[in-house]
C-alpha cells in the first residue's frame, strides 16, 4: 500500500502541475480543442485512480470539476471565473496530496464548499446558453448521413458523459499519465522512461566523482612511468570514465521549463488580482541543466516574475497613457552560452524608479547623497540587491516585503553565477542570470604560488601570460599598484601570494592567469601554472567557509587537497584595495574604484612641486631610462628607443633632462613613432573623476581639476605631441587630402570645445562650435551641411541622446552621422547611444578614437 | 541513563597527550585514530586549523590542539597523530602528540573543572578524573569545533 500511496502521490502531483499549465493555455485559445482533453484526460485519471485506492475527498473533488470540464468541452464557453474555480479546485486537491503523503491518509474535512460552487457554476453555464450549446455543437456534426452502425456524435457524447464513471472514454485514458504524455507520442515515451529516484542519482554522481579522481591518481602515477604496459588499457579506462561522467551528468540535466511550469499559473491569478493584462512568454523551455542548480534558482526566477508582474507592469489604465499596448509582457528567456546558461527575464513594465532608489538608499544609509550623486544610473539600480531593499512604496501581498532581490542574488552567489540588472525608464526591466550549467565537475588551471599548489576555474581563465622582468610582458610597478600592459591596455594585477597573506612574493617573475569575473577584467600572479585537470569540486569545511578566496576544495590526481580560488573573491579584494587606497586620500572619492565614472590618470611632478596629471589611456607607455641614453642633437633631446629616434619634450622650461641617474618619461606612440614627455617623477595612477574646474592660460595646460583632494594640473597631451612632430596630426591625412571636411561640435563647456576645436582642426576639419543642441539644431535647420556632428552626452536642457534622436527623426538630417562624445564610458551607455541613433561612441580623452570614428564616418559618407 | 554491566555509569574514553597532559576524549565521537599525511596548509585559515588532507577520499579539516589549548608548537619531530571526529557531515581530526589506551570510567566519579583551571583549558574540557598518578581531562568535542568559530566571529 505504501508503494502504491507514494506512487500515486507523486504522479498526481506532476500531472497536477501539469493541469495548471494546460489551463491557463486552455483560457487564453478556448477553442483547442486538444488541449482541452489533456486536462481532462488528466483529471479524468486522477478520479479513477482516486476511486481505485479509496481516497472519496478526492475522488468527489476530480469529480465535480471533471463535470464542470466536460461542460467546456461540449462547446460551453470556458470562462474566467470557471477557470478559477477548477484552479482553486486543484489547489485544494494539492493540499489533500501533501497531508496524504505526511499522514498517509486523507485529512479530515469537508469540501461541500467547492463542490457546490462547481455544481452551481455548471447549471451557471448551462442555463443560459443552452441554445449555444445547439449552437457550436452543430459544425460537429457530420456532414452526412449516418451510415448502419455507426453512432451519433451526439449520442456518443451523451453515452459518455453518463457512462464516464465506469468505462473510461478512451482505452489511453486507462494507462496513468506520464509526465510526457502530453502530446499523442506519450504513450510511447511513457514505455520508454522510468522513474528513478533523485538519491540514487546522486549516489551515481558521488560515485562518478570517486572514479573520476581514482582515474586521475592512476594517470598520474603512469604520467611518471614512461613505458608502462598499463598505458593503453588506461587510456581506455580514462575514456570510458569520461563517457561514463557524461552520461550520468546527463541524468542530472533537466530541462528550465521544469522550474518555469508554475509561472502561468501564477502570472494568470496575479493579473486577476492585480487587474493587469499580463502575456507570459517562455523562450528555450528545454534548455537543460543541472537538477542541483534548477532547484536552486526555482524560487529566486519565481520571485522575480512576481515583482515584474507587481511592480514592473503598469495597469492597462496606465500604459494606454503612456503609449503602449494595454497587454503588458514578461519574457522568459534561457540558452547555453560556453558552460554557462543565461537566463533573462524582461518585462515592458515602466522600469526602475531611480529616484525612490536614490532616496531609499539615502534613507537607509547606505550611501550619502553626496556619494549618490556621483553614481551611474546602472550604479544606483545595482542597489535592489542590497539586503533589505524594496522600492515598492507600498507593500502589495504579492511581493514587496524586502525580502527580495537580496535573496535572489544570494542563491545566485551560491551558485557561483551572477546578476545583473538593466533598465530604462518607462521602457521596461531586463535582469540577466549566469549560472555555470553544473556544480560538481569542472575544469580547472593548477597553478602554484608560495609553494602551493590552488586550482583557478577555467572558465573565468582567459589567458595566460608570462611576464619576466626585463621582457615584452613585465609588470610595471606605480607606487604600490602594479599593472601589466596588454596589448595596450591596463591590466590590474594582484598577487596571489599577497591575496593569501605572503609577505615576500616575487612580483616581477611568474605568469599572469587573466581572469574575467562579469565585466571586470584582471591578472592574478602566480609562480608557476601547471596543466588543467577536471575537478571534483567539494564544499569546504564550515571553518573555512568565511574565506572570500576560496569556493571550495578538491582532492587532486596525487591524492593531495587543494584549495579552489574564487575568482569573485580575488575581484572583490581588488575593490576594496583600491578602494582603500582611495579611501586613505579622500574619503569622499571612495566610490571611485567604479570605472564607469571615473577616469584613470596618471599624476606625476614635472617643474614644480604642484602635482600634474594626464589621463592614462592616453599614455602608451611608462619608461624609466638611464638618463646617460639620452642624446642632444640639432639643439633637442633624443634617445634610441624600439630602433628608432625618440625626441624627447620636456613639460616646461622649467624641466631639466637629467644628466644621470634615472629619468622618467612618458611615451606617446602612434604607429611606429613615438615620443616622450620629460616629468621629474611619477606620482601615482589614481582613479577619479576628471572635473576640469578651472581652465588654464597657459598652453599645454588643459586646466585644473581636484585630484585626490589636491589641485591638480591637468596637462593637454595635443600641445606637445606637434613639438616632437609638427606633422603628428596631420601625417596621415596629407595622402588623402581633398575638400576639408566639415565637423559640428556640440560641447556646453566652452573649456571642451576649446580644447577640441583645434585639434580636430589640426587633423584636417572643418570645424564649428555649437555650445547647446537647440544652438546646433537651429544651424543644420538652416540648411548648413556638414559631413559629421560631434557632440558631448551630459548637457543641460537636451543632451545628447535627444539632439541624436531629433537628428534622426528629422528628414532633411536623418544621414547626418552622429558621434557620441562622453566621460562616462560603460557598456550600457553605449548601448542606448546605438539605440538613440548614435554612429559611434568614443570616450572624451580619447583623441585618436575620435579621429579614426570621425575619419571612418567621412569616408563613409562620401562613398555613400 | 543506561547503566551497562555493572551498577556504575561506566563511558568508555579514548586518551590523548598533548604537551604532556592526559586527555579524554568520549570513544562514541571518534571515528578513527590517523597518522595525517600530506597535510595541505590553508591560507588565511584561523590559526586553529592545521591544514586539510584527504583520508580515504574524503576531506578531512585537521585542527591543531595546541593552538586551541594555547600550548607552544612542539620541539621533538616525532610524527603527530590525529583522532578523527565527524560533525554533521563534515570530518575533522583533532592534532594530538599521542594517542594512548580506552579507559572506562565511572561517570560519577567525574569532577568538575578547578576554578583556577587555565581558560583556555576550561573552555574545552567538562571535567577531571583523578587517575594514578595523574589527572585526566576530558574534552568535549564540540566545544573544540566551536573555538574555531569564534576564532572567525573574532
Amino acid at each position: 500500500m505504501d508503494d502504491l500511496l507514494r506512487e500515486f502521490v507523486i504522479e498526481t502531483n506532476e500531472s497536477l502541475d501539469l493541469v495548471d499549465v494546460e489551463l491557463v493555455r486552455f483560457e487564453q485559445e478556448p477553442n483547442n480543442v486538444k488541449i482541452l482533453d489533456n486536462v481532462f484526460r488528466l483529471v479524468h485519471t486522477i478520479k479513477g485512480t482516486c476511486g481505485f485506492i479509496g481516497l472519496p475527498r478526492l475522488e468527489a473533488l476530480a469529480h465535480a470539476a471533471e463535470t464542470l470540464m466536460g461542460k467546456f468541452r461540449d462547446g460551453l464557453p470556458a470562462t474566467g471565473d470557471a477557470v478559477t474555480l477548477i484552479l482553486a479546485t486543484i489547489d485544494r486537491i494539492k493540499a489533500i496530496l501533501d497531508s496524504l503523503e505526511h499522514d498517509q491518509r486523507e485529512p479530515e474535512g469537508n469540501d461541500e464548499d467547492l463542490i457546490i460552487e462547481l455544481r452551481r457554476m455548471v447549471e451557471r453555464i448551462v442555463s443560459p446558453a443552452a441554445q449555444q450549446t445547439v449552437g457550436t455543437l452543430a459544425p460537429r456534426a457530420l456532414e452526412r448521413p449516418l451510415r448502419p452502425g455507426e453512432a451519433s456524435l451526439d449520442d456518443l457524447e451523451r453515452a459518455f458523459r453518463e457512462t464516464e464513471v465506469e468505462a473510461p472514454a478512451k482505452p489511453a485514458t486507462t494507462v496513468s499519465a506520464d509526465v510526457g504524455a502530453q502530446d499523442d507520442d506519450g504513450g510511447k515515451a511513457a514505455s520508454q522512461s522510468i522513474r528513478v529516484t533523485v538519491d540514487t542519482l546522486e549516489q551515481l554522481m558521488t560515485r562518478v566523482s570517486e572514479l573520476v579522481l581514482t582515474r586521475n591518481q592512476l594517470l598520474e602515477i603512469v604520467r611518471r612511468h614512461e613505458d608502462s604496459e598499463f598505458k593503453v588499457p588506461l587510456q581506455r579506462l580514462s575514456n570510458v570514465t569520461a563517457e561514463l561522467q557524461e552520461g550520468v551528468m546527463k541524468t542530472r540535466m533537466q530541462p528550465i521549463g521544469n522550474a518555469w511550469q508554475k509561472l502561468p499559473r501564477i502570472v494568470r491569478d496575479l493579473s486577476n488580482e492585480l487587474g493587469k493584462q499580463i502575456d507570459l512568454e517562455m523562450q528555450g523551455v528545454d534548455t537543460e541543466l543541472d537538477r542541483q542548480v534548477l532547484d536552486l534558482i526555482k524560487d529566486p526566477l519565481t520571485h522575480m516574475v512576481r515583482n515584474s508582474a507587481d511592480h514592473g507592469l503598469e495597469t492597462p489604465q496606465e500604459r494606454r497613457a503612456a503609449g503602449k499596448s494595454d497587454r503588458g509582457r514578461i519574457r522568459l528567456s534561457a540558452y547555453h552560452e560556453g558552460g554557462h546558461i543565461v537566463i533573462q527575464i524582461a518585462d515592458d513594465g515602466r522600469g526602475l524608479n531611480t529616484e525612490r532608489i536614490k532616496a531609499k538608499a539615502i534613507a537607509h544609509g547606505l550611501a550619502t547623497e553626496a556619494e549618490i550623486e556621483k553614481l551611474s544610473e546602472a550604479q544606483i539600480h545595482k542597489f535592489i540587491f542590497v539586503p533589505g531593499f524594496s522600492t515598492a512604496a507600498t507593500v502589495t501581498s504579492v511581493s514587496g516585503r524586502g525580502v527580495g532581490m537580496d535573496v535572489v542574488r544570494n542563491n545566485i552567489d551560491q551558485i557561483g553565477g551572477t546578476i545583473d540588472v538593466k533598465s530604462v525608464a518607462g521602457a521596461g526591466l531586463n535582469f540577466t542570470i549566469k549560472i555555470p550549467l553544473t556544480l560538481a565537475i569542472v575544469a580547472a588551471l593548477i597553478v602554484e604560488s608560495g609553494g602551493e599548489r590552488f586550482a583557478i576555474p577555467q572558465l573565468s581563465v582567459v589567458e595566460l601570460v608570462r611576464i619576466r622582468s626585463g621582457s615584452e610582458h613585465r609588470v610595471e610597478k606605480i607606487k604600490d599598484t602594479t599593472v601589466l600592459r596588454l596589448r595596450d591596455k591596463l591590466l590590474p594585477l594582484a598577487h596571489l601570494g599577497h591575496l593569501l597573506g605572503a609577505e615576500d612574493a616575487d612580483v616581477e617573475n611568474g605568469f599572469v592567469v587573466v581572469t574575467q569575473v562579469g565585466s571586470q577584467t584582471f591578472g592574478i600572479v602566480v609562480d608557476g601554472v601547471f596543466h588543467t585537470e577536471e575537478i571534483v569540486v567539494k564544499p569546504l569545511s564550515s571553518k573555512l567557509r568565511h574565506i572570500a578566496m576560496f569556493s571550495g576544495n578538491t582532492i587532486l590526481g596525487d591524492g593531495s587537497v587543494i584549495m579552489i580560488i574564487d575568482p569573485n573573491g580575488v575581484a572583490g579584494a581588488f575593490g576594496s584595495t583600491v578602494t582603500s587606497q582611495m579611501a586613505a586620500g579622500d574619503a569622499e572619492t571612495k566610490h571611485a574604484a567604479d570605472e564607469e565614472q571615473t577616469t584613470s590618470l596618471l599624476v606625476f611632478r614635472a617643474g614644480s612641486s604642484e602635482p600634474k596629471a594626464v589621463p592614462l589611456a592616453l599614455i602608451t607607455r611608462l619608461e624609466e631610462i638611464d638618463a646617460r641614453k639620452i642624446e642632444l642633437s640639432n639643439g633637442r633631446h633624443m634617445m634610441q628607443y624600439r630602433g628608432h629616434l625618440m625626441p624627447l619634450v620636456s613639460l616646461s622650461d622649467k624641466v631639466r633632462v637629467k644628466d644621470e641617474g634615472a629619468q622618467p618619461l612618458l611615451v606617446f606612440s602612434d604607429g611606429s613613432r613615438s615620443m616622450a614627455l620629460v616629468v621629474d617623477e611619477i606620482v601615482d595612477i589614481v582613479e577619479d573623476r576628471l572635473d576640469i574646474q578651472v581652465a588654464g592660460d597657459n598652453p599645454g595646460v588643459l586646466g585644473s581639476a581636484v585630484i585626490k583632494a589636491q589641485a591638480t594640473e591637468i596637462i593637454d597631451v595635443s600641445h606637445f605631441l606637434p613639438l616632437a612632430f609638427e606633422d603628428w596630426f596631420r601625417r596621415k591625412e596629407q595622402t588623402a587630402r581633398r575638400r576639408p571636411r566639415s565637423v559640428l561640435l556640440i560641447d556646453d563647456s566652452p573649456f571642451f570645445r576649446n580644447m577640441l576645436a583645434p585639434m580636430l582642426q589640426a587633423a584636417g576639419y572643418e570645424v564649428t562650435a555649437a555650445a547647446s543642441t537647440h544652438e546646433a539644431l537651429t544651424l543644420l535647420h538652416e540648411g548648413r551641411a556638414f559631413d559629421v556632428a560631434v557632440t558631448d552626452i551630459e548637457m543641460p536642457e537636451m543632451d545628447g541622446f535627444g539632439f541624436a534622436e531629433a537628428v534622426r527623426g528629422d528628414p532633411r538630417t536623418a544621414d547626418l552621422p552622429v558621434i557620441a562624445l562622453s566621460s562616462v564610458v560603460s557598456a550600457e551607455a553605449v548601448e542606448r547611444s546605438r539605440r538613440a541613433g548614435f554612429y559611434d561612441y568614443v570616450a572624451k580623452f580619447d583623441r585618436q578614437g575620435l579621429i579614426a570614428a570621425l575619419k571612418e564616418q567621412t569616408d563613409v559618407t562620401r562613398a555613400a | 541513563m543506561s547503566t551497562e554491566n555493572t551498577q556504575q555509569n561506566l563511558k568508555e574514553y579514548v586518551t590523548a597527550m598533548i604537551g604532556g597532559q592526559l586527555f579524554g576524549l568520549p570513544i562514541l565521537r571518534v571515528q578513527d585514530v590517523f597518522f595525517p599525511e600530506r597535510l595541505t596548509r590553508v591560507p588565511l585559515a584561523p590559526a586553529e586549523i592545521a591544514g586539510v588532507l584527504n583520508l580515504r577520499g574524503r576531506i578531512v579539516t585537521l585542527i591543531d590542539m595546541r593552538r586551541c589549548l594555547g600550548l607552544e608548537r612542539r620541539e621533538d619531530n616525532a610524527p603527530p597523530m590525529a583522532i578523527g571526529v565527524e560533525l554533521g557531515f563534515e570530518s575533522y581530526g583533532l592534532l594530538i602528540d599521542s594517542v594512548g589506551e580506552v579507559l572506562k570510567l565511572d561517570d560519577d566519579a567525574r569532577e568538575p573543572n578547578p576554578i583556577n583551571l587555565d581558560p583556555r583549558l576550561a573552555r574545552v574540557c567538562v571535567g577531571i578524573y583523578r587517575l594514578e598518578g595523574q589527572l585526566l581531562m576530558v574534552v568535549d568535542v564540540d566545544r573544540v569545533l566551536d573555538i574555531c568559530d569564534k576564532a572567525i566571529a573574532a
